[in-house]
């Protein structure tokens, strides 16, 4: 009897929070997709490469009207990544994931898509890959239920913080602070075992000692400060890194962190 | 006014038992009529320290419950005045403690004593929040060791939010006493310094108590330090401690540290 050694590979999962445009279509349908279909005419392949995700609840009331509704956009070239407002029981092959948990996130600017100014043809919905099932994490969505009604000039699309949170206390082991809509400040330590998690960027006016995620809903360009680097982990748009991996050189120092490429830097401040 | 002291530290074997024990001790010393309360159920220890195991005969369940009266369970202290305690139940869990039993029994032990200190469980589940609810103020144990500062660094979260105190929006009074400390020990670097643990938990030092084998005698012979020796290293560290309770000002002394001071001149006057 022989058996088939095959090498194990690792397989990593890793969660990650995208931003998407949430569409939520509204009776009467086909005054609403008239609506849609005059903005697509102003801002040609605004719907291009973006991921969408359909907010069904004033628009469906059971399975098969959700099947037509995701014909009518498909029939549009946009692409729907996921749905929300949908009971989880009308979950099937053929329909886009289910997304549950959904957290606003910034307005996004309505901007033409260079790519796209001499005429883009629309892409086929059907061959959009759908998105992971194993895609569990909250999407932060962008409401566009409402979208503005002027073109933007080109900016980034993602804007910054929105609100800062100031925390004038230490916080202990075992806090967990979550403030995804921007950057979070400490006035004192963060002790091992706390967790820090921000929209934006994390300043620690004390010891860094626990973990501080920065950039929680997909902003790369989060960065991390700290009085006293001693951290546990650090994690910037979902990258992260543990304490060995800190450089040792900057333990017990003032600090800062960022993304550079999708390879995280450290330097020391002042 | 009456107050009621909660002795926690998140782990366990750091001295909290012992703690409550001395502080009690010290307190009635001093003239004040103290209750010390046993809270965790399950794995009584206050009684054996408190040289009292014989003379149990109902507990903090039993008047909690309302089997037995708060006077029929107080065992007063042979040496002391004015030393009472309420033990625990060896035999019960902490499920069968409730929120307004533990308050109307808190209430009752104002009414009657100065100072009421609650032994807390180790742990930061049910029986050391119940422990910790009605306190005025606590007094958080700490080893100079990484694991019991990051416990006791939990439990002062805890403090900060799941107190009576905190949850009407008062700010709950803390204090951090160090036992177990080994000066020489934290000089080679095998132990925490005094400083770095206050650098991490940030609360206020009301003693510094130093390992010693008396505080193991006292356990053994089942006698608060302060009373068995209070002329002793710990036995001061435990009075010190009791008084700054009490709201009187005195220098802080680390154990150990006029040894450096004296090594210091020696070492001066040899060059």
């Amino acid at each position: 009897m022989t058996i088939a050694v095959r090498p194990s590979v690792p397989v990593r999962i890793r969660g990650r929070s995208y931003l998407a445009l949430v569409l939520t279509p509204e009776a009467p349908l086909d005054a609403w997709f008239h609506g849609l279909d005059n903005l697509a005419e102003k801002a040609p392949g605004f719907f291009r490469r973006r991921p969408v995700v359909v907010d069904a609840s004033r628009a469906a009331t059971n399975r098969a009207e959700l099947k037509a509704l995701m014909a009518t956009f498909g029939a549009r070239g946009i692409r729907v990544v996921g749905l929300d407002g949908v009971q989880p029981s009308w979950a099937a092959p053929e329909l886009p994931p289910i997304f549950v948990g959904g957290r606003d996130g910034a307005d996004p600017t309505l901007v033409a898509d260079p790519a796209d100014a001499d005429g883009g043809a629309p892409i086929d919905a059907a061959s959009a890959p759908a998105a992971p099932a194993a895609e569990r994490t909250p999407v932060p969505a962008a409401p566009a239920g409402a979208p503005p009604a002027e073109l933007a000039p080109p900016t980034a699309t993602a804007a910054a913080s929105q609100t800062s949170l100031v925390i004038a206390e230490p916080v202990r082991s075992g806090m967990s602070v979550f403030h995804p809509t921007g950057d979070v400040t400490v006035i004192g330590s963060v002790a091992s075992g706390a967790e820090i998690v921000a929209g934006g960027s994390i300043h620690v006016y004390g010891a860094l000692r626990g973990r501080a995620m920065a950039g929680c809903a997909g902003l790369a360009g989060a960065r991390i400060f700290c009085r006293r680097m001693e951290a546990e982990l650090l994690a910037i748009d979902g990258l992260y890194r543990t304490a060995e991996d800190i450089p040792p050189e900057l333990e017990g120092r003032p600090a800062q962190a960022w993304l550079e490429h999708d390879l995280m830097r450290f330097s020391a401040l002042g | 006014m009456a107050k009621v002291l909660v002795v926690t530290s998140g782990k366990g074997g750091v001295g909290k038992t012992t703690t409550t024990a001395a502080l009690g001790g010290a307190l009635a010393q001093m003239g004040n009529k103290v209750a010390v309360v046993d809270f965790d159920v399950g794995l009584r220890n206050l009684d054996l320290i408190m040289g009292a195991e014989r003379r149990v005969v109902y507990d903090l369940i039993n008047v909690v419950q309302g089997d037995a009266k708060l006077s029929q369970a107080l065992i007063r202290d042979k040496r002391i005045d004015g030393l009472f305690l309420l033990p625990a139940s060896q035999t019960r869990d902490k499920d069968a403690l409730t929120d307004e039993g533990v308050e109307r029994v808190i209430g009752e032990l104002k009414a009657q004593f100065d100072w009421v200190i609650c032994d807390s469980p180790a742990g930061i589940e049910r029986g050391a929040t119940l422990a910790m609810r009605n306190a005025d103020v606590a007094v958080v144990v700490t080893n100079p060791e990484v694991s019991s500062v990051r416990d006791s660094d939990r439990i002062i979260g805890l403090l900060d939010a799941k107190t009576k105190k905190a949850e009407a929006g008062e700010r709950m009074e803390k204090h951090l006493l160090i036992t177990r400390y080994d000066q020489a020990r934290a000089e080679r670097g095998e132990m925490l310094k005094i400083d770095d643990v206050l650098e991490i938990l940030s609360v206020p030092l009301i003693g510094v108590v130093p390992e010693s084998e008396e505080v193991l005698r006292a356990s053994n012979v089942g006698t608060p330090v302060t009373i068995l020796s209070p002329q002793s290293a710990p036995g001061r560290a435990y009075q010190d401690a009791a008084r700054r309770l009490a709201g009187e000002v005195i220098q802080m002394v680390i154990p150990g540290e006029r040894r450096g001071l004296m090594t210091r001149l020696f070492g001066r006057r040899a060059a």
